[in-house]
C-alpha cells in the first residue's frame, strides 16, 4: 500500500496547496457586506476541464490501487509473472503516436485549421484503435502460450490491468468519435475545448500505460521505496 | 425575497459566473422522470434511498425477531439470518446513507446554497441517478434469484464469500458485486458534478469561506468518496473474476469437503485492505455531510452564528484527510505487524481531536442561544448526544489491546450503530424536517414529528445501550443463535428480547414519519418562502418550491457569510446572505471580538 499512500499524499498536498490559496484564513464574520470585499476571480477555467481533471484523479487512484495490490502480491514467495510479449513495445509506440497526433490536432484547431485538425484526429483515433487491437493480440499470444487468467494471480493481474486500461481508452474513443462528428459544424471555441479534453485524457492514458507497462514488464523491486517510507518506524 | 436579492443597493449583475445553458424540459417525462434538474434528481435519489432503506429496516426486524425469540420463527434459518444481516448492512451503509446524503441532499442543496442555476453537467447528473436506480434494482433482484442474496456479511470477506457453504454463493454474490460496481460508476458521475459545481458555479461573492457548512461537508465527503470508492471497485471486480473466471486474486489454496479446489495463491488479506481502504473513509463520507447539516440546523434554530466557523471548516478538511490513514484499525485481529497496529491506533485516536473541536463548537453555538426546540433542532441535538456516545466507544475500539477481546462482539455492533447508524439518520430526519418546506412549500406536521423524534431517540438508546453490555459479556455478533454458553448468563436472553421489542416499536415510528411525508404534502401548513427565517441562499429563491433554474432572471449576489443571526442593530434577527445593506460596522466588529 506504500504506492497508494504516496499517491494519496501527493493528492492531499495538491489539495492543501490549492486550499491555502483560497483564503481559508479569512474571517468571514468580519466581512460586512460591501461588494468590494469580494475578491474577483480570474478567467474561469471551463468546468469540463476541471471535471476531466477530477475524473483522471479518480482513474489514477483506481490504477494505483491495482498496482498496490499487484506489488503486495508480488512479495509472496510463489510469484511467477508471465513473459511480456514483444508486441507490447509496438503497442506503446502506437499509443505515443496517438497522443502526439491529438496534440497536433489541438495545435491545428488553435490556429483555426479544421482540415489539419481532422487529419490529426483521424491519425490519433486510428492509432488508438490499433493499440486496442494490439493489446488483444498480445492477450491472444499469451493465452496461446498457456498463460490464462485462472492459472495464477500474476497472469490474472496482467489481464485485469491491461483490460481496465484498455476499457478506459475505449471510453475515450467514444468521446473522440463524438468530437469527430462535430468537426465540421461546431464553433471553433467548442471544438478546441473538446480536442483539448481528448488530448489531455490521451496524455494521461499514455502516462498511465507507461507506468503500468514498466511495472508489468520489469516488476521493478520497490524495496528501497518501502524501506525509505518505513524508516521512521524502525 | 427576490427584492432583497436584486432591489436594494442598485442593480449589481452577477457577472462573475457565466450564465449556463439549461436543458429545458419539454413535457411530463422530461420534467418529472428523465429530468436533468438537480432538484428533481435529488428528490429521486432521496425517495429511492428511503424505499430501499425500508427494505433494510424490515430485514433488521427479522434479525431482531430471531435474536430476541430464537426458535420461534422457523422461516429464519441460519442461511436466511446471514442473508438478512448482509443485506441490511450493505443497504444501510451504501444504498441508503451514502446515496441520501450525497445524491439526495447534495443534489438538492448544492446548487441552491452556492447560488447556481443547476449542476454543471446536468445530463451526467441524470445518468448518475439512473445508474444508481439500476444498482438498486440489481441488488433487489438478488432476493429473487435461486439461492437468494449473499450471506457473506456486509464486509464480503473472501474466501468464504464465494465458497459453497455461504448462502447466495451462486447468484447472490455476483449480483451484489455487480450492483456495487454500478453504484460506484453512478456515484462517480454524480460526485464529479457536486465537486465541480462547488468549484466553478458559485455565484458572485460566494467565496469558499462564505459557504454554509452543509456545502463544505458534502463537498469534502464527495472528494473523499471519489478517492475511496475505486478501492471497493477494484476489490469487487477482482472478486467477481475470482467467482466467475476462476482467477485467484483473493483465493488461497483450499480443500473443501475433501476436495482440492482449483483456486491457489490468492491473498484474502489483500481484499481486507482494499475493502477497508474504502470502508473507513466511508464512515466519514456519511459523517461529514451530517456534521455540516447539523451545524446549519443548530445555528438556524438557536439563532446564533456558528461558533468557530474557520475551525469547523478546517476540522472537516483534516478529518477527511486523516480518515484515509486509519483503515487497518478494522483489521487488528487479521494479524499484522505490531508497528502497524501502533501506527493505526495512533492515527485513529488523532481523529478524535478535530472531531472533538466540532462537538465543542456545536455546544458553544448553543450556549446562551435562543434555542427553538422544534423538530429539526430536536434531531440535531439528538445527533450530538448520539455521536458523542458512539465516538467514545470508538476510543475503546481504536486501541489494539481493547479491541482484540471486544472484536466481533455485540459491543462493536452497538458502537457502529450509534456512531454511523443512528447519528447520521438523526441528521437525515432533521434535514428532511428542515428543508421539506422549501421542497414542497408545506410544513411537516409538528405533532407527528415530535412523536417520531422521541420514539426514535429514546428507542435507539433502549436498543443500543444494553447492546454494549451484551458485548462486554462476550455475546458474539453474527450468530444466528448462541444457545447454551457458559460465559453468557441466561438473563442476556431477556435483554435480547427487550431490545427486539423496542426495535419493532422504533421501526413502526418510521412508518409514522413516512405517513407524515405524504400527509403533509396535501394537508401540511403553508410554509411561505422562509419559515425558519434562515440566512442561506436556498431560502431566498424567488419561488417556493424553487423553479427551473432556481433564481429567476438574475443570479443572487452574496454579500456576507451564512451565519448572520441575531446581529445587533439589524432589523431582523437574521440577515440573508444576499442582503447588501451592511450591518453597522462597529457592532459587527465588536461581536467578532466578543
Amino acid at each position: 500500500m506504500t504506492g497508494t499512500l504516496l499517491f494519496f499524499g501527493g493528492l492531499a498536498a495538491l489539495a492543501l496547496w490549492w486550499l491555502s490559496r483560497q483564503g481559508l484564513g479569512t474571517k468571514p464574520w468580519l466581512e460586512t457586506g460591501a461588494l468590494g470585499d469580494v475578491p474577483v476571480r480570474g478567467t474561469p477555467v471551463p468546468a469540463a476541464k476541471i471535471g476531466l481533471g477530477m475524473f483522471m484523479a479518480v482513474v489514477a487512484m483506481l490504477l494505483v490501487l491495482l498496482l498496490s495490490a499487484y506489488s503486495m502480491r508480488m512479495e509472496m514467495a510463489d510469484w511467477n509473472p508471465p513473459p511480456q510479449p514483444a508486441l507490447l513495445w509496438a503497442n506503446t509506440t502506437v499509443l505515443v503516436l496517438a497522443s502526439v497526433a491529438l496534440h497536433r490536432a489541438v495545435r491545428a484547431v488553435r490556429r483555426g485549421r479544421r482540415d489539419a485538425a481532422a487529419s490529426a484526429l483521424l491519425v490519433g483515433g486510428g492509432a488508438s484503435i490499433l493499440f486496442v487491437l494490439g493489446q488483444l493480440l498480445a492477450w491472444r499470444e499469451l493465452a496461446g502460450a498457456g498463460y490464462l487468467p485462472a492459472n495464477n494471480p500474476a497472469d490474472a493481474f496482467y489481464y485485469l490491468i491491461t483490460a481496465l486500461h484498455g476499457l478506459h481508452l475505449v471510453g475515450g474513443l467514444v468521446a473522440l468519435g463524438r468530437t469527430g462528428t462535430k468537426l465540421r459544424r461546431a464553433p471553433l471555441v467548442r471544438l478546441q475545448l473538446s480536442l483539448e479534453l481528448c488530448a489531455s485524457y490521451w496524455h494521461f492514458l499514455l502516462a498511465a500505460w507507461i507506468v503500468l507497462f514498466f511495472t508489468l514488464a520489469f516488476s521493478p523491486p520497490l524495496d528501497w521505496l518501502v524501506a525509505l517510507c518505513t524508516a521512521p518506524l524502525r | 425575497m427576490s427584492e432583497l436579492a436584486h432591489g436594494a443597493g442598485g442593480p449589481i449583475p452577477a457577472a462573475e459566473v457565466p450564465e449556463m445553458e439549461l436543458p429545458h424540459p419539454h413535457g411530463w417525462w422530461t420534467t418529472y422522470v428523465f429530468s436533468q434538474d438537480a432538484k428533481v434528481i435529488g428528490i429521486q435519489y432521496s425517495l429511492t434511498a428511503l424505499a430501499i432503506g425500508m427494505v433494510a429496516l424490515v430485514l433488521s426486524w427479522l434479525m431482531r425477531l430471531q435474536l430476541g425469540f430464537p426458535g420461534i420463527f422457523s422461516f429464519i434459518d441460519p442461511h436466511a439470518y446471514y442473508q438478512f444481516i448482509t443485506m441490511h448492512g450493505m443497504i444501510m451503509v451504501v444504498y441508503l446513507l451514502t446515496a441520501l446524503f450525497l445524491g439526495g441532499f447534495g443534489n438538492y442543496l448544492i446548487p441552491l446554497m452556492v447560488g447556481a442555476r443547476d449542476m454543471v453537467f446536468p445530463f451526467v447528473n441524470m445518468l448518475s441517478y439512473w445508474i444508481y436506480l439500476l444498482a438498486v434494482l440489481v441488488l433487489v433482484a438478488s432476493f429473487f434469484v435461486p439461492g437468494g442474496p449473499t450471506g457473506a456479511g456486509w464486509t464480503l470477506y473472501p474466501p468464504q464469500a464465494i465458497l459453497s457453504g455461504t448462502p447466495g454463493r451462486d447468484w447472490g454474490i455476483v449480483l451484489m458485486l455487480l450492483s456495487l460496481c454500478l453504484f460506484i460508476v453512478g456515484f462517480t458521475m454524480g460526485g464529479l458534478n457536486y465537486v465541480v459545481t462547488v468549484l466553478q458555479a458559485r455565484t458572485r461573492g460566494m467565496t469558499l469561506m462564505r459557504m454554509p457548512l452543509t456545502v463544505w461537508g458534502i463537498f469534502t465527503a464527495t472528494v473523499m468518496a471519489l478517492l475511496a470508492f475505486p478501492a471497493l471497485f477494484v476489490g469487487a471486480v477482482m472478486m467477481l473474476l475470482d467467482r466467475l473466471l476462476g482467477t485467484s486474486f483473493f483465493m488461497p489454496t483450499l480443500v473443501e469437503m475433501g476436495q482440492q479446489l482449483r483456486y491457489g495463491g490468492g491473498s484474502p488479506i489483500l481484499f481486507q485492505h482494499l475493502f477497508w481502504f474504502f470502508g473507513h473513509p466511508e464512515v466519514y463520507i456519511v459523517a461529514l455531510p451530517a456534521f455540516g447539516i447539523v451545524s446549519d440546523l443548530i445555528s438556524t434554530h438557536a439563532r446564533r452564528n456558528i461558533f468557530g466557523y474557520r475551525m469547523m471548516v478546517w476540522a472537516i478538511v483534516i478529518i477527511g484527510a486523516l480518515s484515509f490513514v486509519v483503515w487497518a484499525h478494522h483489521m487488528y485481529v487479521s494479524g499484522m505487524n505490531p508497528w502497524f497496529g501502533f501506527f493505526f491506533a495512533t492515527t485513529t485516536l488523532i481523529i478524535a481531536i478535530p472531531t472533538a473541536i466540532k462537538v465543542y463548537n456545536w455546544l458553544l453555538t448553543l450556549w446562551r442561544g435562543n434555542i427553538h426546540l422544534n423538530v429539526p433542532m430536536l434531531f440535531a441535538l439528538g445527533f450530538i448526544v448520539t455521536f458523542v456516545n458512539g465516538g467514545l466507544t470508538g476510543l475503546f475500539l481504536g486501541n489494539v489491546v481493547v479491541d482484540v477481546p471486544l472484536s466481533d462482539t455485540m459491543f462493536v455492533v452497538a458502537h457502529f450503530h450509534m456512531v454511523m447508524g443512528v447519528a447520521p439518520v438523526m441528521v437525515i430526519f432533521g434535514g428532511i424536517y428542515h428543508w421539506y418546506p422549501k421542497i414542497t412549500g408545506r410544513m411537516l406536521d409538528d405533532t407527528m414529528g415530535k412523536v417520531h423524534f422521541w420514539v426514535t431517540f429514546l428507542g435507539a438508546y433502549a436498543i443500543f445501550f444494553p447492546m454494549h453490555y451484551l458485548g462486554l459479556l462476550g455475546v458474539p455478533r453474527r450468530y444466528h443463535e448462541i444457545g447454551e454458553t457458559s460465559f453468557v448468563p441466561a438473563s442476556a436472553q431477556d435483554l435480547n428480547a427487550f431490545i427486539s421489542v423496542v426495535a419493532l416499536v422504533v421501526g413502526a415510528a418510521q412508518m409514522l414519519f413516512l405517513f407524515n411525508l405524504f400527509w403533509s404534502l396535501r394537508y401540511g401548513k403553508d410554509s411561505g418562502p422562509n419559515p425558519w427565517r434562515a440566512t442561506t441562499l436556498e431560502w431566498q429563491t424567488p419561488e417556493t418550491p424553487p423553479g427551473h433554474g432556481n433564481w429567476g432572471r438574475e443570479l443572487p449576489v452574496v454579500y456576507r457569510w451564512a451565519y448572520d443571526y441575531a446581529v445587533p442593530g439589524a432589523e431582523q434577527d437574521f440577515v440573508p446572505q444576499n442582503q447588501p445593506l451592511p450591518a453597522p460596522t462597529h457592532i459587527a466588529k465588536g461581536e467578532a471580538t466578543a
